[in-house]
């Protein structure tokens, strides 16, 4: 087998050199009955020749943002990644080691989460930010907890144009904990009600968290998120679920939000099915002892030299064990190595400038998708990169008519809100080009 | 082979010195990335000025070449698997297949959009429900959700599988109970579960205390958490036992798979009752490590808890596949989309790479290689448990400490300077000054030749020139570092004013 050094010759002489017999001697611990008289049941050995084949068998039996033009967003972004991150990360220091438990050969590691952190926070306004977390939904969970234990408090708010998969996400980790989500509703122009929210919010709130842009596309006012929730003593959390976003978008902490959590799977890493992603949480300086996960702080060598390690870790698991802030392990240390590569790239101008441009590419695509028979704006709030249009049929009788032609048309909306079964969520990116824009519209008038 | 491990290999100044900040390096007006010409309007400004901002204070500003230097340097100062041996104990760090990386980057993966129709990602899903039925046949379990994002996400599914499951009986019951030597994410799961964790003592072999647990299993006792073979390398002998013992009482097993590695192809954790079990893609199935992830940790669950997994499902109809999200039991979803799925192409290689007479060799290997270090660092280092190890051996430096003031960590910093990563210290934490060291099995004779001369060299240096351990590293980029200061004085971002 090719990933295994040994020959026949060199385990008879490690067997001796260990004083065993055979390979049955170092297994004599397992009872007879639990070890396996044959081999496991799957399918024959490949060589890389045959793996090599199959896989890309496999790979083009699906439809991609190459085979396609893509208009699908909805919590995952198909943005233009440079080359260079990808070669980067495909440096094996990057990607082959592991957790930087030992700092004194991990300082490209510890120094990229150092960067990310310092990025994160210069993005979203706030002081203090974690190595990364696994994906945008258990971010805000983690989130949630965090706010949680520093207030003390119970009540937790939720508008209901948080992405539904976040919130179910929320729902599933809090009910063991015995706590509950109570859902904010959102006006017809797609922004929450902030009457409703002032009316909801008391004593007893722990936290609000507010998506924006939201579900639906809208952008969403934080400002008055964090207006309301402060006087009371709730911590207002701001959810990110398109990171480029906040290259148009004040950062939340600027607007005056205590947290701001999400996915920054659009700042270096492919959409790849779901995963892997990353989230992020990032906060005002209070909450650094109560936040979840990996942190990164700059400290000196015993001659003196700037160098980072692994900090503040009486939080976690591996020290406080049932005490620990969160029972999270790692960081997404290649996920975030890729965005703060990515990061690194775009750098002030170019971040935005592709936002600009994911804006204006949407603004033109609303325009010229409204202009089709039939089709008209969703919600009137403003919007980044994503809108919704409301269709005069059903979004899944469309979207496969849509596909025959080569597009990926949207997500429909109904799969999230049944009362929305004729609304279509289209995003763009800086991949987004016109002559793209006004093919879709053609076929969408062509199969309406 | 002798010279390379034994002298510390030279370093090199400049990347030693040229370590500056992203921020320190940017420069006003340059800039890494370009779009094509203006080809939309200028929008409409329906946005407002209050919540609208221009340019992020502090960004970088770097052309491409500087990024990539940046990087490059920063790269090259880490240790790294391919660099050779890492033992980290549990960790499994294990040579990833360069032809996994290439698969998980096509376009027919990497760039399909999780909201794709179904009908469009079939291939996708295949690979997704051929890696669950593989996973079953691995560990002897009925079911698999491969959504999990990390082994401690998996963890915590499957407690919380466990917990809705009694619920459905009419108690959650509420506590669970952990081994001394168990991981840390172990109770700390436990807790975000709403059970109490409790510790069972291990006995003189470093196995569940089986008397213990007669006498401790009641009613209100919702589950054990066992890891087989457990942080001390040691196969559960009792674990059928266990296992029995919990089911008589209505209380069920959770195996933790980290160290599955050991049991691959040799035995399975289902034929031993296991309930539920978690596997760790990034250790047992050789997904990369990332520098700390992402890793991917499925779900294995026994028929009477299949329909508790999380939603959404991946179901096969005739030859189609598709996703059902109504499943009333469901504890309901752990994350967004189906989880990490780079991570599941890449197992997936592995597994269809080595078939089922591979992995054997794989885990006959590992166990072989591991027995083999310890064969070799006897009479160096203490061992403390003398049952028989299996993919990992835990040593302690309780003989060396003696006279000269070595520490583990210093026995550990030591090793840097021969070109090796250090095992794990200190863990498990019922065996003082441990040193937990894994090979794996896609090490050579010569890497585990060289990482015992190194070792034992090391002892000896500790007994005739003890400072020279005690202040070690001293070739590595940076040498030890102010971790207290760290953390008494946070600075956990960079400032313009630094």
């Amino acid at each position: 087998m090719r990933y295994l050094p040994h020959g026949k010759e060199d385990r008879l002489a490690m067997l001796e050199a260990i004083g065993a017999s055979s390979f049955d001697d170092l297994v004599s611990t397992i009872p007879e009955g639990l070890k396996l008289t044959r081999e496991i049941e799957l399918p024959p050995a490949l060589s890389e020749i045959e793996l090599t084949e199959t896989l890309s068998l496999l790979a083009a039996k699906n439809a991609s943002s190459a085979s396609h033009r893509s208009f699908l967003g909805a919590g995952a972004y198909d943005h233009f990644v440079p080359h260079s991150v990808d070669h980067l990360l495909s440096r094996t220091e990057f990607y082959s080691s592991y957790t930087p438990y030992q700092p004194e050969i991990s300082q490209g590691t510890l120094q990229t989460i150092f960067e990310f952190q310092s990025m994160m926070c210069m993005l979203t306004g706030l002081e203090v930010s974690n190595a990364s977390l696994y994906e945008g939904a258990s971010a805000l969970v983690e989130a949630i907890l965090m706010c949680q234990r520093t207030t003390g408090r119970e009540r937790i708010l939720v508008a209901d144009t948080v992405h539904p998969e976040y919130l179910a996400t929320v729902r599933t980790y809090l009910a063991p904990l015995g706590l509950t989500v109570e859902t904010l509703p959102h006006r017809a122009d797609g922004r929450i009600d902030d009457t409703a929210l002032e009316r909801a919010v008391d004593e007893s709130t722990t936290a609000i968290a507010v998506q924006s842009p939201n579900a639906l596309g809208v952008v969403e006012r934080l400002d008055r998120v964090a207006g309301i929730a402060r006087p009371r003593g709730a911590s207002s959390i701001a959810v990110v679920a398109e990171p480029y976003s906040l290259g148009l978008l004040r950062g939340p902490g600027e607007m005056g939000l205590d947290v701001a959590v999400g996915e920054a799977q659009g700042f270096g890493n492919a959409v790849s099915f779901g995963g892997p992603y990353l989230g992020f949480l990032a906060a005002a300086a209070s909450y650094l002892r109560q936040m979840p996960g990996r942190i990164v702080g700059e400290t000196k060598d015993v001659e003196g030299r700037r160098g980072f390690v692994l900090t503040l870790a009486t939080r976690e698991q591996h020290i406080r064990r049932e005490k620990a802030t969160s029972n999270i392990c790692t960081n997404q240390g290649l996920c975030m190595t890729a965005a703060t590569i990515h990061l690194a790239l775009l750098g002030k101008e170019g971040l935005r400038d592709v936002a600009r441009w994911n804006h204006a590419a949407a603004a033109y695509a609303l325009a010229r998708l409204t202009q089709v028979t039939g089709v008209r704006r969703a919600f009137s709030g403003p919007f980044f990169n994503e809108f919704a249009i409301t269709l005069p049929r059903r979004a899944s009788e469309v979207l496969p008519a849509l596909a025959a032609r080569g597009f990926l048309g949207g997500f429909d909306l109904g799969r999230w809100y049944p009362e929305m079964e004729r609304s279509l969520l289209v995003a763009c990116t800086e991949r987004t080009r016109r002559v793209d824009v006004d093919a879709f519209a053609e076929a969408l008038q062509e199969v309406l | 082979m002798e010279s390379r491990t034994l002298t510390p290999p030279a370093r090199d100044r400049e990347i030693r010195e040229r370590r500056g900040l992203l921020f320190e390096e940017s420069r006003r007006g340059r800039r890494g990335i370009d779009l094509p010409p203006p080809e939309f309007p200028e929008p409409s400004r329906e946005i407002e000025d209050e919540i609208r901002r221009d340019l992020v204070d502090g960004m970088p500003e770097l052309s491409e070449v500087e990024v990539v230097r940046h990087f490059t340097r920063l790269s090259r100062l880490n240790f790294a698997i391919d660099l050779g041996l890492y033992p980290l104990g549990s960790c499994t760090m294990k040579h990833n297949p360069k032809v996994n990386e290439w698969a998980a980057r096509l376009a027919g993966f990497a760039r399909v959009h999780p909201y794709t129709p179904e009908r469009l990602a079939q291939g996708c899903l295949e690979l997704m429900h051929d890696l669950e039925r593989m996973l079953c046949a691995i560990t002897g379990m009925d079911a698999v959700s491969l959504q999990p994002s990390a082994g401690a996400q998996g963890e915590l599914t499957g407690i919380m599988i466990i917990r809705a499951y009694l619920a459905a009986q009419g108690s959650p019951r509420s506590v669970v109970l952990v081994p001394d030597s168990a991981h840390g994410t172990n109770p700390a799961t436990v807790r975000f579960c709403g059970y109490t964790a409790e510790q069972v003592p291990s006995d003189e072999k470093g196995c569940v205390d089986i008397a213990y647990l007669d006498r401790r299993v009641d009613g209100e006792v919702a589950a054990m958490m066992v890891t087989n073979p457990n942080t001390l390398g040691v196969f559960e002998e009792n674990i059928a036992r266990v296992a029995a013992l919990l089911h008589e009482r209505g209380a069920l097993l959770y195996m933790d798979g980290a160290n599955m590695n050991a049991m691959i192809g040799i035995t399975r954790p289902g034929d031993a009752g296991a309930d539920v079990m978690h596997l760790n893609l990034h250790k047992t199935f050789s997904t990369p490590h990332g520098g700390g992830g992402p890793g991917a940790g499925p779900v294995a669950v026994k028929k009477h808890l299949e329909p508790f997994l999380p939603v959404p499902r991946i179901v096969k109809e005739g030859e189609a596949f598709r996703l059902e999200s109504e499943r009333p039991r469901s504890v309901g979803r752990v994350r967004t989309f189906y989880g990490n799925f780079g991570m599941f192409v890449r197992a997936y290689a592995y597994i269809r790479a080595l078939g089922g007479k591979g992995l054997r060799e794989a885990g006959e290997t590992a166990i072989l290689n591991a027995n083999y270090l310890r064969k070799g660092l006897l009479g160096v280092l203490h061992l403390p448990y003398l049952g028989p190890s299996y993919h990992e051996v835990v040593l302690s430096d309780r003989e060396i400490q003696k006279g000269t003031g070595v520490r583990t960590l210093d026995l550990a910093k030591r090793l840097m300077d021969f070109g090796f990563h250090p095992p794990t210290v200190y863990f498990p934490l019922i065996v003082p000054g441990a040193l937990m060291i894994e090979p794996t099995e896609t090490e050579s004779r010569e890497e585990l030749d060289a990482f015992i001369a190194a070792m034992k060299a090391i002892v000896e240096e500790a007994r005739t020139d003890p400072d020279r351990v005690k202040t070690a590293p001293h070739t590595t980029p940076v040498r030890r570092l102010d971790e207290v200061a760290a953390a008494r004085q946070p600075r956990v971002r960079w400032k313009p004013d630094h």
